[in-house]
């Protein structure tokens, strides 16, 4: 193992996808002596666990205009960064099964078109056409995005480890940290189990971990972790086009690139804190739901169930940037069920925000302070 | 030694693949795992783990203190089977 620097010019805690776009963008923009660790291996956390979703199709204004800029990114990243991640422009279609619901999906379909993606409303027979064997009978509407798409969660990851790797950031796996480390309100390192780094500024990037990693710190987070459970089906030859989902259910599933279908559904009912077990119930939940859905699926085989741990805020919104309270913490966390189609464009912003103060609006409002001010944010299009 | 010797059935995943993945320092079980994809196949590992772990450690990578963590089911399962053990309903 390559020995552990003794100082560094930042620590990133976390080599999620979120901790390593951050770490690379910074080592675009100049920043030297950028370490990031993590406790587990690449992949480990809910970056290598998650359904691989990338979508524009969102209700509030800030989510559109940066999920655009996202998928552009993952259009683009095989290019740029030489490796394979499977990305299918698949469309994310959401089915309406109540007037409500399908209201909701017609203003959030009129505010996206608005910022110029191309999503459109659809009735049940539109529906039939672009998915013959989803049963239709209950849809009342559906809003759809061709320009959504799935992605191989794996390769993102491999992929900003490598870049890093090459612009000089130090990145450690099979590191833990214990405890961030302050004096006077100022951040001056971390401790871990292979030693101390010294550092004026620490980067959370520890997805779900992340409270507990602040309160290291006495800094407490509105966010706590929740177990989501995804699975996938033996390889099919394909046939599904859209990556399907239900807001009301948080059934949603898609076919992979390797023929798989791989999906989840909602269930309040898991363990406390941060667990990544599985379940039978789950099981037995989503495969009636995604049979009602798709009747024909019934016959397909589970090969295998994982999950991993959303970290999730009261707003459905994440905690982007400085701590107040804390000079020198920097906080990217609390992206519920979307943070690994949120990092691409994230790690860039935040890392201009820190050097340059660009997009400052932005940052004001994903601020952690919000709690302490009480204001809430809001999105109604959270999946799972 | 040829190139085309498998090493996952399942997921054809050579030898060669796994020596590669060693070499790029993917030298743990899970990663390499991840990295080359051995084990997530219909057999879910059952067949190739052990044969996995003997390679990582013969190109010099980290001796595995336990196989790669088993996913359920033990066996494929149709979706239709696994639909008939509940009876909940779906929030709506
Ligand atoms: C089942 C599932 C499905 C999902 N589907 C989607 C989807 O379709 N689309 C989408 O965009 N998002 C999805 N998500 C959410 C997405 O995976 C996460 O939001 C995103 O991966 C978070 O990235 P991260 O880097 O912040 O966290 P992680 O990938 O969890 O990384 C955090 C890392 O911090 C490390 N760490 C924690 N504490 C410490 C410590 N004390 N010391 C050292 N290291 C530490 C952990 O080991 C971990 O590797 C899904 C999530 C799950 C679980």
């Amino acid at each position: 193992m390559k020995p552990l620097p003794e100082e560094a010019g930042c620590v990133v805690v976390g080599a999620g996808i979120m901790g390593l776009s951050v770490a690379y963008n910074l080592a675009r923009l100049g920043v030297e002596r950028i370490v990031v660790v993590d406790r587990g291996y690449l992949c480990g956390g809910a970056s290598g666990r998650n359904g691989g979703g990338v979508r524009a199709q969102w209700s509030s204004e800030t989510n559109i205009r940066l999920m655009k800029r996202s998928i552009k990114i993952c259009d683009e990243f095989a290019t740029r960064f030489g490796i394979n991640v499977w990305f299918r422009e698949a469309g994310y279609l959401f089915l309406a099964r109540g007037e409500e619901r399908a209201k909701q999906l017609a203003q959030s379909c009129a505010l996206q078109r608005e910022h110029g993606l191309p999503t459109r409303i659809l009735d049940a027979a539109d529906v039939k056409k672009l998915a013959p064997e989803l049963d239709t009978s209950r849809v009342v509407a559906a809003s759809y995005n061709p320009s959504d798409g799935v992605v191989f969660p794996w390769p993102f990851v491999w992929g900003y480890a490598r870049e890093c790797a090459r612009l000089g950031v130090e990145v450690h796996t099979h590191t833990a940290v214990h405890a961030i480390e302050e004096t006077a309100g100022k951040v001056t390192g971390v401790v871990t189990d292979r030693g101390r780094v010294r550092a004026p500024q620490v980067i959370c990037a520890a997805g779900a971990w992340s409270p507990e990693l602040t309160r290291t710190v006495g800094v407490e987070l509105p966010s706590h972790p929740h177990r989501h459970e995804i699975c996938s089906t033996e390889p099919l030859k394909p046939f599904l086009k859209p990556f399907v989902g239900d807001l009301a259910t948080g059934l949603y599933f898609s076919q992979s690139m390797r023929g798989e279908i791989v999906g989840g559904i909602s269930n309040a009912e898991v363990p406390e804190g941060l667990d990544q077990g599985s379940s039978l119930r789950f099981l037995a939940l989503y495969a009636r739901s995604l049979q009602r859905a798709m009747p024909r699926l019934g016959a397909v085989r589970i090969l295998r169930q994982w999950s991993g741990c959303y970290d999730i805020t009261p707003d459905g919104n994440p905690l982007v940037g400085p701590v107040d309270e804390m000079e020198g913490l920097v906080l990217t966390s609390g992206f519920m069920g979307h943070g690994f189609m949120m990092a691409p464009i994230m790690g860039e912003l935040l890392a201009r925000y820190l050097l340059h103060g660009e997009e400052r609006e932005l940052f004001e409002r994903w601020n952690l302070r919000r709690y302490r001010e009480g204001n809430l944010l809001s999105e109604t299009m959270i999946l799972g | 030694m040829s190139d085309k010797i498998l090493i996952c059935r399942c997921e054809d995943v050579t030898l060669k693949e796994v020596r590669e993945a060693v070499e790029k320092g993917y030298d743990d079980l899970e990663s390499v795992k991840r990295y080359t994809g051995f084990g997530t196949g219909w057999c879910q590992g059952k067949q190739c783990v052990a044969a996995a772990a003997r390679a990582i450690v013969a190109f010099g990578g980290q001796p595995p203190a336990a196989p790669i963590t088993p996913r359920p089911p033990f066996h494929p399962l149709p979706i239709a089977h696994l639909a008939a053990l509940t009876d909940e309903e779906e929030a709506t």
